[in-house]
């Protein structure tokens, strides 16, 4: 493949591909035959209107829902149904729309929980906090403290979060998502509520993590001018069915995607 | 088979007993997601109150509404000084406010009446129905009776209440959703004051009947503890809950006690309830009535 | 003056990773340590050492086994003194059927025991919470306590449940005297303090705070919150457990299953809300304070308000002011004495310039 993404990273091959997933919670339709597809190393879209059905798509992804139809393929392996543990032990880790850090844990210690999938130490290790228990805890620490390096917080990593602005608070969730070293980081509104200052940041964090780490990465975004700028296709949903797919320019110019946005006369 | 059906009225006559405490549970928590721990030791407290009064020389119906009185001021204190400072806390906070709330109004109870266990006479008979016991041959006694057609009564009186006035329309708007029920400007505070104070009616009428029954005495806390379990059974916010709960509690444990308890020593009613509840809450967590909860993301 | 980290620089995350990062606390811990190990067994009166010194520390470790579950995993338990009691109970079994075993073995089969219980009784926090899982402990608390009373095989068939406490005896050496006993425990005490404490600063810890912070995240994050809430259940079974033993052994001697009445899991679980939830120390804290109101108040009421107050008042206001003081640490200071002592510190940091 000789597609380039916009920081001029090639984008690879498919990693993730949701075929016709319909998802139901009692009578009603939340999804319903959605298909498509994430490829390595891109940034990938999802947009719609409210209660189109994004963030269950999201939680499709990694198995807070379980779909009662369609096929999910992730890394050439099917799933079958799977925990939402699961899903951070294979390298998929996400954001919230309402954020969902532990507000009375300090900034570090929320960020250290996103690598505890990587500890091994069992607690009686823990209890005595001996030879491998303490070195796994700075090396993982060390870790930490890159992830903080890297969001420019080394300013209030002993502060406990729920004492934090909305912004900063929303930049920690992502921390607490990178520390994990994903593949597939799933971003669920990473700037709703944000001004400006703050979405130019988080849009710098998001294109460097996929920049520097090489991280694919599916958002769910309001803000279209940031959709447009940073992503490479675009999925769009209504009324849980998908109704456009393709590059910004193509979602762009799509009628039916402008009349759901826009509302047209029937 | 006469046996069984004696137990199993006994029993559904005792649970009675312990809808009474569940149903001023389901008030509170209905109009202020406040769960009451406190519910038992407002029992103790009413009883204790009107025997104390009705010691004092005063009549029956004068003792009936200075208690009456005490427990609304009681309620309305208690709305005042432990949970308005405590409003939008995790509820978990509050229900253990509640249990200092239990210390606190036991202690308080005993302090002002002394600790001394006392009889309680309402004028009722505790004998067998002779006229059910030639037809059928089964023992009920004419005071469990009395006390099931006063849970009806109150039943009914609580469901118009909250059917037809004003106050129980504001109410029922307060247990959908706090925030609506405010922002179309429905007094929360008054509406938590009279809750209290009708949970502390209910405790009033509970806790008459208990002591007349087994006495005032401290045992009645532990016994009102019971309502917990009915309270799962029958979901926190449903008052057919809890009285449908208390029947299937009050019997199942009378027939558990005498059907099983010989084969283990007997006494099993101290947890039997508690273990039912525990079980039926694996299979429905929501209870027989309650409203299902989804956790959303 | 006495109270300045300024100069103290962290050069590693090692330094920084510390139990006590700042070296006032260091020093204050060791002085404490120190003086409760060698000061108190010279100075203290046996009645201080029996009545007040042995269930405080006895108490602080069952507080800190609550603290665990309700404080860091956020599983409110109203049967703390069930487990106490499996704890204690076991521990004689243990003693009583074995020929020849060690003392301290036997405390850990109790909490072993303990946490056997607490993972059987967990199970429901799997798929219940806050007051519906407070209520299914009831359900331990009734249970263990009616199953100790009734089968005889627990007391080893003595009437009606009573068990009274082997001699403790190390390597020979007999814990007769009150200070012997008393620095058993001490140790016992504060080792496992130090466990608690290394855990709860690590991963498994980290675990617990987040499925109590919000359990939907913290699976999504890859935490296995059934294997995190029994471990929750086991560990804080355990210290109740072997606080049972120590319970029935370094204080009572003669215990009853009604003895670890719901009345005594109210008492721990009051210790916790007073002295801190989530904190070690205010295990300690509450500890303290649960065990020396008491005898402040019978003081109080003897000293100055003889004659004004019936005899019986006594026990009654002892319950209103436990009450009371529940209410008033919930709305005032929810993290209880330790968070005050923290805001102290902080204040002392800074003094004599607050700004």
């Amino acid at each position: 493949m000789s597609e380039q993404n916009h920081n001029g990273r090639r984008v690879g091959e498919v990693v993730l591909d949701l075929q016709n997933i319909s998802l139901r919670f009692g009578g009603v339709k939340a999804l319903t035959d959605i298909s498509f597809n994430v490829k390595e190393h891109e940034i990938r879209a999802i947009i719609g209107p409210n209660g189109a059905g994004k963030s269950s798509m999201l939680n499709v992804i990694n198995g807070v829902y379980h779909p009662q139809e369609g096929r999910i393929v992730f890394r050439g392996e099917e799933r079958k149904k799977m925990e939402p543990h699961m899903a951070a032990t294979q390298g998929i880790a996400r954001t919230f729309q309402n954020i969902a850090l532990f507000k009375g844990m300090s900034v570090l210690d929320n960020i250290m929980t996103g690598r505890i999938t990587k500890m091994k130490c069992g607690f009686l290790e823990q209890a005595l906090y001996l030879g491998r228990a303490q070195k796994e805890e700075l090396a993982h620490r060390e870790k930490v403290e890159e992830v903080i390096d890297f969001l420019e917080i080394q300013h209030i990593r002993k502060t406990p979060v729920g004492r934090l602005p909305y912004g900063l608070q929303k930049r920690v969730e992502l921390g607490r998502a990178l520390a994990a070293e994903p593949s597939l980081l799933l971003l669920d509104e990473p700037m709703a509520g944000m001004n400006v200052e703050e979405k130019q940041d988080m849009c710098r964090f998001i294109l460097d993590v996929n920049d520097q780490f090489g991280t694919t990465i599916v958002l769910i975004e309001h803000d279209m001018g940031v959709v447009m700028d940073i992503s490479d296709r675009v999925v769009v949903l209504d009324y849980g069915k998908k109704i456009g797919d393709g590059t910004p320019d193509d979602v762009r110019n799509n009628q039916e995607v402008i009349s759901a946005y826009l509302g047209v006369a029937h | 088979m006469q046996f069984f059906f004696e137990v199993l009225i006994g029993g559904l006559l005792s649970g009675v007993m312990y809808s009474f405490v569940a149903l001023g549970f389901v008030l509170i928590y209905k109009a202020s997601g406040v769960f009451n721990f406190a519910q038992g030791a407002m029992v103790f407290f009413a009883a204790l109150t009107f025997v104390g009064i009705q010691e004092m020389g005063a009549p029956f119906w004068l003792a009936l509404i200075l208690a009456f009185g005490a427990m609304v001021l009681l309620g309305m204190a208690t709305e005042r000084i432990v949970l308005r400072p405590l409003v939008n806390q995790p509820h978990i906070t509050l229900f253990m406010a509640t249990i200092g709330l239990t210390f606190f109004v036991e202690g308080l109870a005993q302090g002002i009446w002394g600790s001394t266990v006392r009889g309680l006479d309402l004028g009722i008979q505790d004998e067998p129905i002779e006229w059910l016991m030639d037809k059928a041959g089964i023992l009920v006694s004419s005071f469990d009776l009395f006390a099931a057609g006063v849970a009806a009564a109150l039943v009914t009186l609580l469901a118009l209440f909250f059917q037809y006035t004003r106050v129980g329309r504001a109410l029922r708007a307060v247990a959908d959703d706090h925030q609506a029920a405010l922002s179309i400007g429905i007094p929360l505070q008054n509406i938590w004051r009279i809750v209290w104070a009708v949970a502390g009616f209910v405790a009033l009428v509970a806790g008459l009947l208990w002591g007349a029954r087994n006495g005032v005495q401290f045992a009645l806390t532990f016994t009102a503890l019971k309502a917990l379990p009915v309270l799962i059974l029958g979901g926190f916010t449903s008052v057919p809950g809890a009285i449908v709960g208390g029947l299937i509690i009050g019997s199942t444990e009378k027939l558990a006690e005498v059907y099983l308890g010989g084969y283990v020593g007997g006494g099993i009613d101290s947890w039997f309830p508690y273990v039912m509840a525990l079980a039926f809450l694996l299979v429905r967590p929501e209870g027989l009535f309650g409203e299902k909860h989804i956790d959303r993301v | 003056m006495l109270y300045r980290e300024a100069g103290q620089f962290k050069t590693s995350y090692a330094a920084d990773q510390q139990i006590f990062p700042i070296r006032q606390d260091r020093i204050a811990i060791g002085l404490i340590l120190a003086v409760a190990a060698l000061v108190v067994p010279f100075v203290a009166s046996e009645y201080w050492i029996k009545a007040i010194l042995i269930p405080f520390l006895i108490f602080s470790l069952a507080a800190l086994g609550l603290n665990i579950l309700t404080g860091y995993a956020g599983q409110l338990s109203l049967g703390s003194a069930a487990f106490m009691a499996v704890g204690a109970f076991a521990a004689y079994n243990f003693m009583g059927r074995i020929e020849g075993m060690p003392v301290l073995l036997a405390f850990i089969g109790g909490g072993l025991s303990a946490a056997a219980v607490g993972i059987l009784f967990g199970l429901p926090s799997l798929r219940i919470k806050g007051f519906y899982l407070a209520v299914a402990t009831l359900a331990a608390q009734f249970f263990i306590v009616w199953a100790l009373t009734k089968f005889g095989w627990f007391s080893m068939d003595s009437s009606s449940g009573v068990i009274t406490a082997q001699d403790i005896v190390i390597l020979g050496f007999r814990f007769d005297t009150p200070v012997s006993v008393y620095l058993l425990v001490l140790t016992i005490v504060v080792v496992m303090a130090l466990l608690a404490k290394n855990m709860v600063r690590s991963s498994v810890g980290r675990a617990w705070m987040a499925v109590r912070d919000m359990d939907v995240a913290a699976e999504v994050i890859g935490i296995r919150i059934m294997h995190t809430k029994l471990l929750a259940f086991a560990i804080s079974s355990f210290y109740c457990g072997v606080a049972g033993a120590l319970y029935a052994y370094a204080y009572l001697g003669t215990v009853e299953p009604e003895g670890f009445n719901l009345d005594l899991s109210f008492k721990i679980l009051f210790m916790i809300i007073i002295g801190g939830v989530g904190s070690i120390m205010g295990s300690f804290l509450g500890s303290a304070f649960i065990v020396l109101l008491p005898i402040l108040l019978d003081v109080l009421i003897q000293d100055f308000l003889t004659g004004l107050l019936p005899p019986s008042i006594s026990s009654n206001l002892q319950l209103m002011v436990f009450g009371g003081l529940i209410i008033f640490f919930l709305i005032v200071e929810p993290h209880g004495l330790a968070r005050l002592w923290q805001i102290g510190k902080e204040k002392l940091r800074l003094w004599p310039f607050p700004h």
